[in-house]
């Protein structure tokens, strides 16, 4: 959040709907997303009730589970679960592409697409994680045995909650965040967790106001929470006498009066995002997606093991650092793509944009062999530049040449160029911005950024616990005598 | 604990119960108390409580009807965990503490003070948990002893609270620890971090009761020990786990909040004389005109901020009293906004159709570059 953002909610006040906070989508949407909205017993350990799942708006599929304290009932939906997702998953299995490696000769093969589950909020990636972490380990043989679809869900359900940490990626999202990437709503942040007002925030239905929609989708007997609770209202008049005499066909009538309204309005956020215009390093991303889903089968493949309890001590450090990489280029990326991203940036004086009032472009320094193209240039502009002499700059627009800030006069800054001119004694023409040319600068990069340099497993220093034990599925796996309710 | 002001404190009491009306005093519970902690500076929700107005009434008789109700299994989940883990003279949970948290559980007395026939009045089983506990203190670093539904005291604002911790207090190593049960799932020993904080003000609540019994008694605070014992399920199953949760910041923040709610009296006095809440039409039914009631609300000041939708159950009429000024779209957005309070002033200093007041100047120059940047890039997009 910004000043800029918070404008925007002030605007959004004024107006009475939500206003745009980016001019791109920063997601890949799907052509066939996965929506899965489930639904938790009140006081229970997630403890599944509902779910309701499908890749096409016409085509939901109802899970209930009629006594949710019932480990074998529990089992059996996390198998007709697997029965969705996981076919789901694997049909993006069957179509392979080429990509070229880092050498030209080095060709690599992934999978052509890759699957993108869609919740509704954060609870519902929440249920994904702890789901995933109550079925991964289960036993498919022994004492208390589960469907071999079982673990297999919870390494997926594990996989991608694991994946909707990690910035920019997208095969698993959370339709209210999703939302919020792109449009300011009138109210907090803590009212926007709430899907069927943030939509009623974004597309007020007719004649209303978004404080008037978002009041009445509030009301938890017009407009049923999303889940993963439901309203204690309902546990209470409806849900507590249909569990208590067991009666199916009742709890699955009641279930889908909580559940399609939210169906209806994830495939109602989908549609919003998709009727913007991606942003033009989305694929690139996404790209990033497919890679990590092709690693995984891959894992699966050759019989790796589940997604441990906790991460060790190695893999946690190095599990951070992925994702401080990862926040950092997808900031850069989105700043790139989307103006009204870049002018925060602007604001806050780390980028700024104006005019190229004078030019140097045959500058050189050094003779002979060391003879190199430093053209100046001067850009004039109305931003507060906070910037400090020596530090990199580069424009979106000029992605392969660096231009370092020498210096800030009133509203002129003299930059040095270097790069991306040619193999010339002159710039290559258009290499060097020209008189009067519109460009915007900033610190931000997108470039390589070194992976820092972990200790193996095994050098595990002692002041983080040493060596991790390796995986013994057995002795791990107590899990499967774990008491229930 | 805090004693009542002498000077006035009759005083301050008359114009309480002349706020609170005919409607019957609603006393605070360690929920209640915990809650002072989330918006200390709301003068609205000070009045109340102190006056022990029903909030949840008074919402929903201005028609903002706080959307309120635990779930039936959750509650049942709850009570049956409860008993679980003290079943059998609380064996298991003994057991636990000292395999989980190595405090050792020498021989231990039980001692179930539940209001079971005889002495039910909340004197007298506060009374008989005052005589136990002294019992305790006074045994030594041996005599470690179990109280099962003790009852405590607690001065707020002048008033005494009852308060019922899950379990009190089993006396190891000489100290004394409050000891919270709680149906939400430690999972590979992490929990909601929300659950837990929420835990944990509630055992200060009790820390500092149980601190201002011994107190009385002629003990210094570090009686009782600063972790409190929370109980949870572990994992997907029933069985219970045990933790030490460090409640010191929480017993600091509190014994700053009951030390201002002393000080209602200021607040009060600068209330109109005839302020009430009484719903009553002086038949003790409730009629009294709904804009009647709204106006005595709006006679006191409130600091709505999007959290107390959370915490209070006034809230859904204070944000609707707050809507167009910056707090209710959240304090970091109000102060994003260079901390102007009206969403109108700062579009209007955005657009520069007004002047900065005094202090204003560097806010409108940062609103006024903000909407520049913003209305660039929109038109670049189109």
């Amino acid at each position: 959040m910004s000043t800029l953002t918070s404008l925007a909610r002030a605007q959004a006040v004024r107006a009475g709907r939500a206003q745009p906070i980016a001019t791109v989508r920063h997601l890949h949407i799907h052509d066939r997303p996965l929506v899965l909205i489930p639904l938790t017993l009140a006081g229970e350990a997630n403890a599944p009730l509902a779910a309701m799942a499908g890749d096409h708006p016409d085509t939901p599929r109802l899970l209930v589970v009629a006594q949710p304290r019932n480990r074998d009932q529990r089992f059996a939906f996390a198998a007709a679960l697997a029965g969705i997702v996981v076919s789901y998953v694997d049909s993006f299995t069957l179509e392979v592409e080429a990509v070229a490696g880092d050498r030209p000769r080095d060709i690599r093969v992934r999978f052509a697409d890759a699957p993108q589950i869609v919740v509704p909020n954060p609870g519902g990636v929440g249920f994904a994680r702890l789901f995933g972490r109550s079925t991964r380990f289960r036993r498919t043989y022994g004492d208390f045995p589960v469907d071999p679809a079982v673990p297999m869900l919870g390494r997926w359900l594990t996989f991608l909650a694991e994946r909707a940490e990690y910035p920019g990626s997208c095969l698993l999202l959370a339709a209210t965040e999703a939302l919020a990437l792109h449009w300011a709503t009138g109210q907090s942040l803590v009212e926007d967790q709430n899907l069927a007002a943030l939509l009623g925030w974004i597309e007020p239905p007719a004649g209303l106001t978004g404080v008037q929609a978002a009041a009445l989708a509030e009301d938890a007997g017009i407009c049923p929470p999303a889940g993963p609770t439901t309203d204690p209202v309902f546990d209470n008049t409806v849900l507590a006498s249909l569990i208590r005499d067991g009666d199916v066909p009742g709890l699955e009538k009641a279930l889908t009066t909580q559940l399609e309204p939210t169906w209806g309005l994830v495939w109602r956020a989908i549609d919003r995002l998709r009727a913007l215009p991606a942003g033009s390093r989305v694929a690139g991303r996404w790209d990033a997606d497919k890679e990590a889903f092709t690693a995984h089968v891959q894992h699966l493949r050759d019989g790796g093991p589940p997604q441990p309890r906790r991460d060790s001590a190695t893999a946690a450090a190095q599990r951070l650092n992925r994702l401080e990489r990862a926040q950092a280029s997808y900031a850069a990326q989105r700043a790139f793509d989307d103006l009204l991203v870049l002018a925060e940036y602007r604001l806050a004086g780390e980028a700024f944009a104006g005019t190229v009032t004078a030019a140097d472009p045959e500058r050189v320094e050094g003779t002979g062999r060391s003879r190199k193209l430093r053209p100046h240039i001067t850009v004039t502009t109305a931003d507060p530049v906070r910037l400090a002499p020596g530090t990199a700059l580069s424009a979106p627009t000029r992605p392969g040449q660096k231009a370092t800030l020498l210096a800030v006069t009133g509203d002129e800054v003299l930059l040095e160029l270097s790069g991306g001119m040619g193999r010339a004694a002159t710039p290559a023409p258009g290499t060097v911005p020209e008189l009067g040319e519109r460009i915007c600068y900033s610190s931000l990069t997108d470039g390589y950024q070194p992976v820092a340099d972990f200790p193996r497993r095994e050098d595990t220093p002692w002041t983080h616990g040493g060596p991790p034990a390796g995986y013994e599925p057995v002795a791990v796996d107590d899990a499967a005598a774990e008491e229930w309710s | 604990m805090h004693e009542r002001q002498s000077s006035g404190g009759g005083d301050i009491e008359a114009r309480l119960a002349r706020i609170r009306g005919t409607a019957p005093v609603r006393e605070h519970t360690a929920r209640t108390i915990a809650a002072l902690t989330t918006n200390p500076g709301c003068d609205r929700r000070a009045v109340l409580d102190a006056a022990g107005i029903d909030k949840q009434k008074l919402a929903g008789y201005v028609g903002f009807a706080f959307p309120s109700g635990q779930s039936p299994f959750a509650i049942t989940r709850g009570n049956a965990f409860e008993a679980q883990v003290k079943a059998d003279g609380c064996a298991g949970l003994l057991r636990l503490l000292g395999e989980r948290l190595g405090l050792p559980v020498p021989e231990v007395s039980y001692a179930d003070l539940a209001p079971a026939g005889g002495d039910a009045s909340l004197e007298g089983r506060h009374a008989r948990t005052h005589r136990l506990v002294a019992e305790a203190a006074a045994a030594g670093p041996d005599g470690a002893v179990l109280l099962d539904h003790p009852l405590l005291r607690l001065a707020v604002g002048g008033r005494t609270a009852y308060l019922e911790p899950d379990l009190i207090a089993v006396k190891l190593r000489g100290r004394f620890h409050i000891v919270e049960i709680k149906s939400f799932a430690v999972i590979d020993g992490q929990a909601d971090g929300r659950k837990v904080a929420a835990a944990a003000t509630q055992a200060a609540v009790y820390v500092l009761a149980l601190r201002g019994l011994l107190a009385e008694l002629g003990y210094g605070p570090e009686t009782v020990a600063d972790e409190a014992v929370l109980i949870c399920p572990e994992n997907f199953a029933n069985r219970p786990t045990a933790a030490l949760v460090d409640v010191r910041k929480q017993v600091r923040v509190l014994a700053r909040q009951l030390s201002r709610l002393v000080r209602v009296g200021d607040l009060v006095a600068a209330l109109p004389p005839d302020l009430t809440f009484d719903l009553g039409d002086g038949a003790g039914i409730p009629g009294r005109p709904v804009v009647e009631v709204k106006g005595a609300l709006h006679a006191t000041r409130a600091r709505y901020a999007p959290e107390c939708l959370d915490a209070c159950e006034l809230a859904y009429f204070c944000r609707d009293e707050a809507r167009g000024q910056t707090a209710a779209l959240g304090r970091s957005v109000r102060d994003e906004l260079g901390g102007v309070p009206d969403v109108a002033d700062v579009l209007a200093l955005a657009e520069g159709s007004r002047a900065p007041d005094g202090d204003q100047a560097e806010s409108a120059e940062l609103l006024r570059l903000a909407a520049r940047l913003r209305a660039e890039a929109l038109a670049a997009a189109r």
